[in-house]
């Protein structure tokens, strides 16, 4: 039940995933994470990342790591096969019987409505991303200067991961040599510590 | 990727013409899915004249993800909750914020919301349909398909 389940509802975001691998985000993210509550927001934000860092089509990598984490192989297969199936019978049809579809003005006026729509719904989870994942003032610049980077000096997006890994990894081996304490003295500090700086 | 697919596909093995690929960039754009999937089933399709043709490609283009995606997979699990690896994802969490942020950014362009000096009336239309869509999702956790539907709808009743 749950694979025919999980098909059908890729095949829905395979459907509507116009423009890119990055509109595939809002609509895993309302029917995945938020509906269905398969995945939680953190799990979905660490399978972005290694979906992004990998090379290959974004959309697919993202289907099949989701699927993954759902019901192992069989479960990336089936969203996998679910989200490639709408684009693959659509391109099919268009070749063979509507080979006018680019010039077609509906099309036209239609995809242009649409376009919009598409760069709001992804700018959209931004911000209540960002509330769920709870930023604060301190470790809202991350976010920020990565967005930054990319789009005004044109950083590719792995970079930004790279950094961003490497700065997690020394700020929690950082936190934790702090808890251990390297004088005698700093033994009592060490509940304090691990409390007070948990969740970036 | 879309200069890798034309170097290969209309450079070094002539399976499309540049018009025949301009115009599949052009159609991936009105259809669901990615470029590297439509051109896959396009060029299949169109070079062997068959769907079994489309289908090879489709599955070739996808095959390099299965594999790579299934190998990271099984080391991410193994190692996910490890002190170390946790630290280096609730670093990376807040970025993947920032890469959300950059690719609506750089979605912000001409090509989608049109020209605001040539074009003035679809680039007003673009920016109003996209604070309909962003408020209704932000504020009224509006359907994103729906949305995506209704801005269609929009589209083709005012242009």
């Amino acid at each position: 039940m749950f694979y025919f389940e999980a098909f059908k509802i890729f095949f829905k975001i395979g459907a509507f995933t116009i423009g890119g691998g990055y509109a595939m985000v809002p609509l895993i993210e309302d029917e995945i994470v938020n509906k269905k509550k398969w995945i939680e927001q953190d799990d979905f934000l660490d399978l972005l990342a290694i979906a992004q860092s990998a090379p290959g089509i974004l959309a697919v990598n993202i289907a099949i790591f989701v699927g993954y984490r759902l019901r192992g192989v069989k479960g990336s297969l089936v969203t996998s096969l679910g989200s490639i199936l709408p684009s693959f019978l659509m391109i099919l049809a268009i070749a063979l019987f509507f080979a006018t579809y680019k010039d077609n003005p509906y099309v036209e006026k239609v995809f242009k409505g649409i376009r919009p729509a598409v760069v709001a719904l992804i700018a959209a989870p931004v911000f209540r991303m960002g509330k769920k994942a709870k930023l604060t003032w301190k470790t809202i610049w991350i976010p920020v200067v990565a967005a930054l980077l990319i789009w005004l000096l044109g950083f590719s997006p792995i970079w930004i991961i790279v950094a961003a890994g490497v700065g997690g990894y020394l700020y929690g081996k950082w936190m934790k040599d702090d808890a251990n304490g390297s004088s005698p003295n700093s033994s009592s500090k060490i509940g304090e510590v691990s409390q007070s700086d948990r969740g970036v | 990727m879309l200069s890798l697919i034309q170097a290969e596909v209309v450079t070094i093995h002539g399976w499309l013409t540049t018009q025949q690929f301009t115009d599949i960039v052009a159609i991936s754009q009105m259809t669901p899915g990615p470029i590297g999937i439509n051109s896959a089933t396009y060029v299949g399709f169109t070079a062997t004249g068959s769907v079994w043709g489309g289908f090879v490609a489709t599955f070739a283009v996808c095959l390099p993800s299965f594999i790579l995606m299934l190998t990271i997979s099984k080391f991410f699990l193994k190692y996910q909750h490890h002190p170390l690896v946790e630290s280096v994802f609730k670093g990376l969490r807040p970025a993947v914020i920032g890469l959300l942020a950059a690719a609506a950014l750089l979605l912000m362009n001409e090509e989608n919301f049109g020209n605001p000096t040539t074009d003035k009336y679809q680039f007003i239309t673009s920016c109003l349909l996209f604070l309909v869509a962003f408020v209704a999702t932000s504020r009224f956790k509006a359907n994103p398909i729906l949305m995506i539907i209704i801005c269609g709808v929009i589209g083709l009743a005012v242009y």
